[in-house]
């Protein structure tokens, strides 16, 4: 357990008045508060630093005692016993724990040996500060969020169940209430955000709640007319082609879209775009026919 | 009328003991949307989470309104750059597989 300097930590003189110390700390917390500073674990460590060496030297009480004992705070417990003996049964009972005075606030230990568990008289108002909120990312492919499903994540070592919606968007975030960091001073804890990344590695282009898709047509089909297959995102369908369907047509499938956020059993509109493939390397009596067909088009 | 997503500015102000004049002056300034229902003030519950930013920004490090809104501004710009970096990795990634 090392000796923590608070002064050097607020960034002032050993000789620095109360006002000076406020001023100091003030201006860290604007640096480092966690809500300025989201997703970031320097910025939240640095601000729990701030946050106990303003404790320690705001009171007058607890920065004697650690001006007093400074690297010799091993002594601070004997202190507190002298202390105790001379003030007698009088205050038995009147001492606050550790937790009621400083919270659950993941002090360090150099603080909670020198002053947790047996600091008295302290009757200023505790500033509580809510906990850091987590942002996580998840990383999903389209076809992970076509259905609703549920998700076991660890986050920070703990497992949080989660139900993924169907429809969820990449870059959109959720919000699980109090699974953020532990709130200092006794404050509520933070929450946790997760935020959707998701890649599409489909032959599908996603556009709101629409999917889009090339088809490919032979020449015959898209002059003669005819039936075709095609993949959907869930499942193959079949889809008459209308005689002389020019290249870039689009044909709209309703409802063979991608589900809508929260709205269980709606889909978007599936969009075809067909594209004519003409033939190649045509054989000799292919080519006579298409110059027969040319000059009766001509005629 | 129903108000299930709104939220009484009066029941705000006494669960995190702040004056109705601090909703007056975002409203003000355009951080939020104050609807009047009947003569009285409400806010949009989904916006509650940016509400208790401003007022823990406000209150724990002693920043104005103005403040604030430049607080808001700069941190939605954060977000729109983390987003574009989001989606260029994205774009990325799918060329990389």
């Amino acid at each position: 357990m090392a000796f923590i300097d608070y002064y050097k930590i607020l960034e002032v003189d050993k000789k620095a008045s109360d006002k000076d110390i406020k001023k100091a700390y003030r201006k860290l917390a604007r640096k480092y508060h966690p809500d300025l500073n989201p997703n970031d674990k320097v910025a939240e460590k640095k601000f729990k630093e701030i946050n106990e060496a303003n404790e320690v030297l705001s009171n007058p009480e607890n920065r004697k005692k650690y001006d007093q004992y400074g690297k010799d705070w091993q002594h601070a417990e004997q202190f507190d016993k002298a202390k105790q003996q001379q003030q007698g049964s009088r205050r038995q009972g009147s001492y606050q724990s550790a937790d009621d005075i400083f919270g659950d606030s993941g002090y360090s230990d150099f603080f909670e040996s020198m002053f947790g568990g047996r600091t008295s008289g302290r009757s200023r108002q505790q500033i509580k500060f809510r906990g850091q909120d987590f942002n996580a990312e998840l990383q999903l492919d389209l076809k992970d969020v076509y259905t609703t499903h549920k998700r076991t994540l660890t986050i920070n070592g703990k497992n949080i169940r989660l139900t993924i919606p169907a429809g969820v968007k990449n870059g959109q975030v959720i919000k699980i209430k109090d699974h953020g960091g532990e709130g200092i001073n006794g404050g509520p804890r933070g929450d946790l955000y997760i935020k959707f990344s998701i890649t599409n590695l489909s032959n599908f282009r996603l556009d709101k709640n629409n999917l889009h898709k090339t088809v490919d047509l032979d020449l015959y089909t898209a002059i003669l007319g005819g039936n075709i297959t095609v993949d959907t995102f869930d499942g193959k369908v079949q889809l008459k082609v209308k005689p002389e369907t020019q290249n870039d047509t689009k044909v709209k499938l309703k409802g063979k879209g991608f589900p809508v956020y929260k709205k269980e059993g709606t889909f978007g509109d599936l969009y075809i775009t067909y594209r004519v493939q003409l033939p190649t390397n045509l054989s000799n009596t292919e080519r006579k026919l298409f110059t027969e067909l040319q000059k009766i088009r001509r005629s | 009328m129903n108000t299930s997503h709104l939220i009484a500015i009066q029941t705000v102000c006494t669960h995190y003991k702040v004056e109705m004049s601090f909703f007056k002056k975002l409203n003000d300034m355009g951080l939020i949307e104050i609807v009047t229902i009947e003569e009285s003030p409400f806010i949009y519950r989904d916006k509650m989470h940016e509400v208790e930013k401003m007022i823990r920004i406000h209150d724990e490090l002693d920043i104005n309104i103005e403040g604030i809104d430049i607080v808001f501004n700069l941190l939605e710009k954060i977000d729109a750059l983390q987003n574009e970096l989001l989606d260029v990795h994205n774009r990325l990634r799918f060329y990389e597989e």
